[in-house]
């Protein structure tokens, strides 16, 4: 072990031939080995050099008939170190950060060899990676940014889909906070470290892990992920437009789009914020303290007024609705049967959602057409719950008289009864 | 009167009806300390009655089918005339029928009033019980809603366990493999058209028995009475008794119309055969004691299959409890009495424990 150590060093000299061509002909020869002799040495090294059998058996590649010997080069059919790690075998020894993209780059950019493993997954990791902060950076020669290993792992690489992925969605999260959340790592980059700290407490946080929503937005799904950068001021209506498509249709037909863009504020996170975007509630409209339409519009501006508007419709309809649920509750406590009302309701509800998604046309008009049918509606159910309580009253009102009408009987019959027995006990005696 | 009279005397010229009530007019019924137990069988028989004619005005506007059955109920709850009113006496009803048929069945067990010659009356009356249990099972899926839906495809699953026979009287029950709308008509047909034709004639076949033989008394008392006829007390069947049956029925009524009009019977949601079923599903409670021994029964007893096992033992308890007049005879007589106390202190326990299980 101890001379497999001293070699390293000139061994990782080899490391800077990286022939292409050598990656793609040992990874095609993966398939014929059967042997990993790799793994015999480094299983029982326990620093860096080290990987487990068990381990390496989770790495997708290696599942795919991989072996060390494609990404390291080098001899893995050979037991003699010398000749296993030897610039003959062309060995590679330790990939430098620089050049890890490159390396995984050699197969994943290159459909032909991707076609036989994968055919379905995309080659355009490389290329867009070059397009993002990170491959800029790296470019630039900052050998502290992600590369492939930092995301994906190394040794143990497994697909997205598996829930032990770094970069399944539920981990994405925290595979990019370790290092965007680190202070000292962030401190030359000037970029702050809260983001997530505040995704957690955010609804999109809420929908990925509480309501296991895979398709809920993590980082990459905002800012890419080969490609990962963040989005300017002009393009962050287009990534939340992605899911939000008709709030972003109606914030462009809203005078709100040249305002925001002639101010040089970005769209939807200016009053939605960003990494800890909470669910949004009507008193994020109107003027008072908890509302933004405050932050911009001040009194007696038509803004000012259309926002307190939009914001008394909205409530009068959220009303209306809850009184209506109150009283189908109430009736459906007495154990009346209201389920058409109830769907109706949901109609009434219905309506109140598209009045809010309408809200971002900034149009009090628009708002009050998506609000009266919800209005009518709900007058509509409310009325139904009356009508279920009243016929809940008749309905008592007719037991408690039928119960009269049964004591009357009972009664009547106790006492002929004991008429008849007292003349039966006349008569025996 | 006269003309009460009038037809009173036309039918005594044609089918000598005078000659037909003199039993009736006869009959007795012992009266001691445990007289109330007998108007037990009567409210059952005036429940089975609510039960026919309820169950004939929901005819009227019911659908069999699963496209339309859910639908037609919750017309019947919501747009009908009193169609609330009816459906909740016919769902309440039902229950209480198989309270009463129950505790008839173990106060015959308790006052010993199976013993010679009332076999074949005890054997008719299980039998009855049977049915009843039926009627609650095949009328319970007939709302087509999600509760039932999910509980008949676990009652049907449990008949399935029985050896041999389980399987193909499973398919036979639900017409196919799953519970589908299949199941609804075959359960429909039962529950209208096959038990209400065998109850009607076991009930003729029992009440017909009760009147041959007469009503028991309590081997003790009967054996006081035999020695000291003096102490022998009994009222006139008619119209005594009679009457004070009718005042057990109208209280029966008022029972039932205070439960319809205090908490109307719930319709549930639409079955939908492509979810999952919901958490902590149950049977109708008189269901619930052989639904929670088969839950706590572990999944292998030595070498049989733990539901096997329960099935084949609620078997094997019914066909003991049915041949109870043959058993309940020398030796035997000594544990008979303490096979029913623990038959019934089982039989709530379990429901209890069942009903508040999760």
């Amino acid at each position: 072990m101890a001379t497999l150590q001293s070699k390293a060093p000139a061994l990782f000299a080899s490391r800077c031939l990286l022939v292409v061509a050598a990656d793609l002909l040992l990874a095609a020869a993966a398939h014929a080995q059967t042997k990993n002799s790799c793994l015999e040495c480094h299983s029982i090294l326990t620093d860096n050099l080290g990987v487990t059998e068990e381990k390496f058996s989770q790495d997708i590649h290696a599942q795919k008939g991989l072996t060390c010997a494609s990404c390291h080069g080098g001899d893995a059919n050979n037991d003699d170190p010398e000749i296993a790690m030897g610039k003959k075998a062309g060995f590679k020894g330790k990939i430098s950060r620089s050049q890890i993209p490159q390396l995984c780059g050699s197969c994943h950019s290159d459909p032909d060899v991707m076609r036989k493993y994968n055919p379905g997954l995309r080659t355009d990791q490389l290329s867009q990676y070059h397009t993002s902060v990170h491959g800029k950076l790296l470019a630039k020669g900052d050998g502290k940014v992600a590369v492939c290993v930092d995301c994906h792992s190394v040794h143990d690489i497994r697909t997205p889909s598996d829930p032990r992925s770094t970069v399944n969605p539920v981990n994405v999260p925290a595979t990019c906070s370790r290092c965007h959340s680190d202070a000292e790592r962030m401190k030359e980059y000037k970029i702050p470290t809260n983001q997530f700290a505040e995704y957690k407490k955010s609804v999109h946080h809420e929908a990925l892990t509480v309501r296991g929503d895979l398709s809920a937005p993590t980082c990459v799904t905002c800012h890419g992920n080969h490609g990962a950068t963040p989005p300017g001021a002009s393009s962050v209506a287009s990534v939340c437009s992605t899911c939000h498509v008709f709030q972003a249709q109606l914030f462009d037909s809203s005078p709100h789009k040249a305002a925001f863009a002639s101010a040089g504020l970005p769209g939807c996170v200016t009053c939605h914020s960003n990494h800890g975007i909470q669910h949004p509630s009507d008193a994020l409209i109107g003027t008072d303290d908890k509302a933004v339409c405050g932050q911009c519009h001040t009194e007696g501006d038509p803004g000012f007024v259309a926002a307190n508007t939009i914001r008394d419709h909205l409530a009068q309809l959220a009303s209306a609705i809850d009184r209506s649920d109150q009283i189908l509750s109430q009736a459906e406590r007495s154990g009346m049967e209201v389920s058409q009302a109830r769907l109706d309701l949901v109609q009434a509800r219905d309506t109140l959602t598209k009045a809010r998604v309408t809200i971002h046309s900034a149009n009090v008009a628009r708002v009050q057409q998506d609000i009266q049918p919800g209005l009518a509606s709900a007058a509509k159910n409310y009325e139904a719950g009356k009508d279920a309580l009243r016929e809940r009253n008749y309905r008592r009102f007719g037991l408690g008289l039928s119960l009269i009408a049964i004591g009357i009987v009972l009664t009547g019959l106790r006492m002929y009864l004991k008429q008849i027995e007292s003349g039966q006990n006349s008569q025996a005696t | 009167m006269g003309l009460f009279r009038k037809v009173h005397d036309w039918l005594d010229e044609r089918f000598g009806w005078n000659e037909l009530l003199a039993p009736l007019r006869k009959k007795t019924v012992p009266v001691h300390r445990w007289s109330h137990w007998y108007f037990l069988g009567g409210i059952t028989l005036f429940l089975f009655v609510i039960q026919v004619l309820t169950g004939i005005l929901l005819l009227l506007y019911y659908r069999p089918g699963a496209n339309e059955a859910f639908e037609s109920v919750q017309h019947i709850m919501t747009q009908v005339q009193f169609g609330w009113l009816i459906r909740s006496i016919h769902s309440w009803s039902a229950n209480l029928m198989v309270f009463t048929a129950f505790a008839h069945m173990f106060s015959v067990a308790f006052l010993k009033s199976y013993r010679k010659p009332r076999e074949l009356t005890w054997l008719s009356g299980m039998i009855l019980l049977f049915l009843v249990l039926g009627f609650g099972f095949s009328g319970y899926l007939l709302p087509w809603n999600t509760l039932a839906f999910f509980a008949t495809k676990v009652g049907t699953e449990i008949t399935g366990q029985v050896p041999f026979i389980g399987h193909p009287l499973m398919i036979f029950l639900r017409g196919g493999e799953e519970v589908t709308g299949a199941t609804l008509t075959r359960f429909f047909g039962f529950h209208v058209a096959v038990l209400p034709g065998l109850a009607t004639m076991l009930i003729g076949l029992h009440i017909l028995l009760v009147q041959r033989f007469g009503i028991s008394v309590p081997p003790k008392l009967e054996a006081e009475w035999l020695a000291k006829p003096a102490h022998l007390r009994e009222m006139k069947f008619f119209p005594n008794f009679a009457l004070r049956e009718l005042m057990a029925w109208y209280v029966a009524l008022g029972v039932l119309g205070a439960l319809a009009a205090i908490f109307p019977w719930d319709l549930g949601v639409k079955a939908d055969p492509f979810v999952s079923a919901p958490a902590g599903i149950k049977p109708e409670w008189y269901f619930l004691f052989m639904f929670q021994t088969l839950k706590v029964i572990p999944s292998k007893v030595f070498f049989m299959d733990g539901e096997v096992l329960g099935v084949l033992a609620f078997g094997a308890a019914g066909a003991v409890w049915l041949m109870l007049p043959f058993i309940d005879c020398g030796r035997a007589r000594r544990w008979v009495n303490s096979l029913a106390v623990v038959a019934l202190a089982y039989i709530i326990g379990m429901t209890i424990y069942g009903h508040f299980a999760k």
